[in-house]
C-alpha cells in the first residue's frame, strides 16, 4: 500500500449534495476533505480530471465473505478488499462464517488486524451471535464488543437464529453496547434440501424448492421480538416481495428494523436457473420477476434501507458440479455499482444522491461504523468513489481481482465503470486499477 | 431431433412420432430368430450409473446390445466416483475413452444437462433425481399406443385420456409423462393428494384431481407412481394405509375403469400400496409390457441418436 500522504485535487466533479448533483473542486488533505468549490488550485496536490464522474462518499458493506481465516483458497483479506476497493467501497463488513468462526474476541481481532494491514479498505468484522454458528448457545458478544474490533453487528449468517428465545436473548443483550443482530432469515424446517425457490421453475426443473414463507415466517417473527425487547433487528438480503411488505409494515409501527438487498436479487430471476448451472445457486435463492419488481419498489421508497453484497466466493470445483452438490454463494463487490445503475438508477428508480444514502450513508449507520457514510463536506472524512455513469456498457468478466470467479454476471453487460477511489484522503483505485 | 435426450421437452411431436415408428419397426424384429442389427458395431455406449437401477441399466444394455455396440458399464459404486471423484472428472474420462453415447442415471436434478455440457458424446437421461426420465416417458407412450391405437405409424395419442397417479412432486416419470403425453395429444390428469403435487402444478399440461376415485370412469389409461414409505416422515401423507386407501389400485377401483383401459406402473411397485397384487396380475396390467418395450424403445433412441447405419431390415 503506497505511503503517499499528498494532496488530491479532484476537478470538476458531480459531488452528491444538497439532495442533488453539484459540478465542484474537492481537495483532499490529511485524510480529510479540505476544500470543496469550484475553481480550487493547489500546486502541491494530484490533480484528477473528474469531468463526467459522480462524487458519492465510499460505499459500505454490512454483509461479504472474505473467507479468512479458513478457506483462504477461496478469498483471503488481502484480494477480498482489493475486489471491494475497485468496487468502490471503502468499508466492508467481514461476516462470521469463517473456520473458527468469528465468535470470540481473537478471532474478530484477527481478521481486523488483517484488514488494517491489506489496506484497501476498512475490515470491520461481524461477530457470531451463538458459538459456532450452532444456534444453541449466546457467543461472547460483549467481549467482541469491547475487543480492538469494536464489534457491533452480529449475525450467524449462513444460518437462521431460529430458536425464538435465543433470538430474543440476543436482541436484548447486544442493547447494552448499542448492537445490532442481522438476522439471516431461513426457517430450517421449510428449507430442508432447498435447492431453489419454490414455483413454477423449481417445479419444472425438478429441484426441492424454497418456500418464500420460509423467510418471511422469520422476518415476521423477528420484527415482533425487536419491536417487543426495543433492540435493533436488521434483516440480511431480502428476497421476496412479502418480505419487504413485512418491513414496510414493521417500519410504519416505528419499529427499529432495518434491512439490505443485495444486487442479485435486483437484476436476476430464478429463471437463470433452467440451465443447471449452480453459479446461479444463491442462499436466499434467487426468485420470480415479480419479487425482483418489489424489491426494487421498496429499495427506492427507503423501505429496504440499503444495497449489500453478500459477496461470497467459492473456487471453481465448489461450483462445476451438479446443481445440489454445488455450494451457495455469489461473488459480487466488484458488480455491485454498475448493478445497482443498471436496476435501480437507469430505470429511473433512483437519483444519485438516493445510491449514496442506500450504498454509503445508511449501511455506515447501521454498521455503527465511525468515519464512513458521511456526506463530502469538508472537515468530514476523505472516503469516497468516483463513478462513471456514462462508460459504455461492457460484458463483466469472470476474472477480478477476487480470488474466486463465482459471478452470476460473467458476460452480461453492465453499464457504468469505477474509476478512483479514495480511502482517508489516499487513492485505493485510480483509473480503474489498483492504486 | 437435438443431439442429447434431456428431458421429453427437447422431443417435438414430429421426433416424438419418429422414436415410436422406429420402435415399431424394431419391435417387428424381435420375433425373428437373431435379434442382433450391426447398425452401431464399433460405437461405444456408456452405461453411467450412480443410482442403483438395475432394471434401467440393462434394458440400455440390451437396447445398445441389440444394434451391436459395444457397451462399458460404469457403476458409482467400487468405482473411483465412490472415492470422490467429481461428475466432471468423470465426464472427462469417459471422453478420453471415445463415448459416442453416455447413459446417466444421477440422483441430482439437472445431472445430464451438466454431463451433456462436458462431453461430446450424445448424452441420454435415464433419471436425473427428481426432474426427467424421458426414455421412461417414450417407452410408456409406446404402450399405450401399441395397445390403444394398434401401433398405426405417425399416429399420435390424441384423445387418449391418461390419468398419473400418485407421488408427482417426486417424480422424474411423471414430469416427463406429463410433457411427452401431451405433445401427442394425449389428455393427462394428475391425482395425488395436495402434498405431493408441484405448487405450481397449474402451470403444467395436464389437468389435476385430489380425488382418484371420480377420474377412474373417464380414464383409458391409469399409471401409477411408486410411493416411498419415507415420504411419510416427511409428513406428506399420515400413513401408507391412509395413502393405500384414497390413492392406492386395489380391484374395485379397477372395476370402475371402462373396459378398454389399461394400467400401467414404471416399476418397482409396491404391491399392496400404490397397487393391489390382483390389479398388478391383472389382463389390464400393461408392466411386463414396458419392460419388453423399453429395449425396444431404447434402441430407437440410441439409433436416432447415434444416427446408425445399416439398417436394410427396416426400409419401410
Amino acid at each position: 500500500m503506497t505511503a503517499d500522504h499528498a494532496s488530491w485535487l479532484i476537478k470538476g466533479v458531480e459531488l452528491v449534495r444538497h439532495g442533488g448533483l453539484e459540478v465542484t473542486d474537492l481537495l483532499l488533505a490529511g485524510g480529510t476533505v479540505t476544500a470543496v468549490e469550484a475553481g480550487l488550485s493547489d500546486a502541491d496536490a494530484h490533480v484528477l480530471d473528474a469531468a463526467g464522474l459522480i462524487a458519492l462518499p465510499g460505499l459500505v458493506d454490512l454483509h461479504t465473505h472474505l473467507r479468512e481465516p479458513g478457506r483462504e483458497d477461496a478469498e483471503t483479506v488481502e484480494t477480498g478488499t482489493r475486489a471491494a476497493a475497485l468496487g468502490g467501497f471503502t468499508a466492508v463488513h467481514a461476516m462470521a462464517n469463517t473456520e473458527p468462526v468469528a465468535d470470540t474476541a481473537g478471532v474478530v481481532e484477527q481478521v481486523w488486524r488483517l484488514g488494517r494491514a491489506a489496506g484497501h479498505c476498512d475490515v470491520q468484522p461481524v461477530g457470531a451471535v451463538t458459538v459456532g454458528l450452532a444456534g444453541t448457545r449466546l457467543a461472547e458478544l460483549g467481549t467482541m464488543a469491547d475487543s480492538a474490533a469494536r464489534v457491533r453487528v452480529f449475525s450467524d449468517d449462513g444460518r437462521c437464529v431460529a430458536d425464538p428465545l435465543l433470538m430474543r436473548r440476543a436482541l436484548e443483550y447486544v442493547k447494552a453496547f448499542n448492537g445490532v443482530i442481522a438476522q439471516h432469515a431461513q426457517d430450517p424446517r421449510l428449507t430442508e434440501g432447498a435447492q431453489l425457490n419454490e414455483g413454477e421453475v423449481s417445479g419444472r426443473l425438478g429441484l426441492a424448492g424454497w418456500p418464500a414463507v420460509a423467510e418471511e415466517a422469520i422476518i415476521a417473527r423477528d420484527c415482533l421480538l425487536a419491536a417487543h425487547v426495543g433492540s435493533a433487528l436488521h434483516v440480511c438480503h431480502v428476497s421476496t416481495a412479502g418480505s419487504a411488505e413485512i418491513i414496510r409494515w414493521a417500519k410504519s409501527k416505528g419499529w427499529p428494523v432495518t434491512a439490505e438487498v443485495t444486487p442479485h436479487h435486483l437484476l436476476l430471476t430464478d429463471e437463470l436457473a433452467v440451465g443447471y448451472d449452480p453459479v446461479f445457486k444463491v442462499n436466499p435463492p434467487l426468485r420470480t420477476a415479480a419479487d425482483v419488481a418489489e424489491l426494487r419498489r421498496a429499495l427506492a421508497d427507503g423501505t429496504i434501507d440499503c444495497v449489500a453484497t453478500d459477496h461470497a466466493p467459492h473456487p471453481v470445483e465448489a461450483k462445476e458440479t451438479e446443481w445440489s452438490e454445488a455450494a451457495f454463494g455469489m461473488t459480487g463487490l466488484e458488480t455491485a455499482l454498475r448493478v445497482v445503475q443498471q436496476a435501480m438508477v437507469d430505470t429511473g428508480l433512483l437519483d444519485w444522491p438516493g445510491v449514496a444514502d442506500r450504498m454509503s450513508i445508511r449501511p455506515a449507520r447501521i454498521g455503527r461504523l465511525a468515519g464512513h457514510g458521511a456526506p463530502l463536506e469538508v472537515g468530514g472524512p476523505a472516503n469516497l468513489t468516483l463513478y462513471d455513469p456514462a462508460a459504455p456498457a461492457e460484458a463483466v468478466s469472470p476474472v477480478g481481482a477476487s480470488k474466486s470467479r463465482n459471478t452470476p454476471f460473467a458476460g452480461m453487460a453492465l453499464p457504468g465503470r469505477v474509476v478512483a477511489t479514495f480511502l482517508r484522503g489516499t487513492p485505493t483505485v485510480l483509473d480503474g486499477k489498483l492504486a | 431431433m437435438k443431439r442429447h435426450l434431456i428431458s421429453a421437452a427437447d422431443l417435438s411431436r414430429g421426433d416424438a412420432l419418429l422414436i415410436l415408428d422406429t420402435a415399431e419397426e424394431l419391435a417387428s424384429l424381435a420375433d425373428r430368430p437373431i435379434k442382433k442389427l450391426p447398425t452401431l458395431r464399433g460405437r461405444t455406449v456408456v452405461n453411467l450409473f450412480f443410482e442403483d437401477s438395475t432394471r434401467t441399466r440393462i434394458s440400455f444394455e440390451a437396447a445398445a446390445k441389440r444394434l451391436s455396440a459395444d457397451v462399458i458399464n460404469f457403476s458409482a459404486k467400487g468405482s473411483s466416483v465412490a472415492k470422490g471423484e467429481s461428475l466432471k472428472d468423470t465426464a472427462l474420462t469417459l471422453e478420453a475413452m471415445g463415448a459416442d453415447a453416455v447413459v446417466i442415471r444421477h440422483s441430482a436434478s439437472g445431472a445430464a444437462h451438466r454431463l451433456a455440457g462436458w462431453v461430446r458424446g450424445s448424452v441420454v437421461n435415464a433419471g436425473d433425481g427428481t426432474h426427467e426420465h424421458p426414455t421412461q416417458a417414450l417407452l410408456d407412450a409406446f404402450t399405450i399406443r401399441r395397445t390403444l391405437k394398434g401401433g398405426t405409424r405417425e399416429t399420435g395419442l390424441d384423445g387418449i385420456r391418461v390419468t398419473i397417479v400418485g407421488d408427482v412432486l417426486h417424480s422424474r416419470v411423471a414430469r416427463s409423462n406429463v410433457l411427452l403425453l401431451s405433445t401427442l395429444g394425449a389428455e393427462v390428469t394428475l391425482a395425488a393428494p395436495p402434498t405431493l403435487l408441484p405448487l405450481a402444478v397449474d402451470t403444467w399440461p395436464c389437468a389435476v384431481s385430489y380425488d382418484l376415485d371420480s377420474e377412474l370412469a373417464k380414464s383409458d389409461v391409469v399409471m401409477m407412481l411408486r410411493v416411498q414409505q419415507e415420504r411419510m416422515t416427511d409428513a406428506y401423507f399420515p400413513s401408507v394405509r391412509e395413502y393405500s386407501r384414497r390413492y392406492g389400485l386395489d380391484a374395485a377401483r379397477m372395476a370402475r375403469l371402462p373396459d378398454h383401459a389399461i394400467v400401467m406402473h414404471p416399476g418397482p411397485m409396491n404391491r399392496g400400496v400404490e397397487i393391489a397384487a390382483e390389479v398388478a396380475d391383472s389382463a389390464r396390467s400393461m408392466i411386463v409390457e414396458q419392460v419388453a418395450n423399453g429395449v425396444t424403445t431404447r434402441m430407437a433412441v440410441l439409433y436416432l441418436l447415434l444416427g446408425g447405419t445399416e439398417f436394410p431390415e427396416v426400409a419401410p
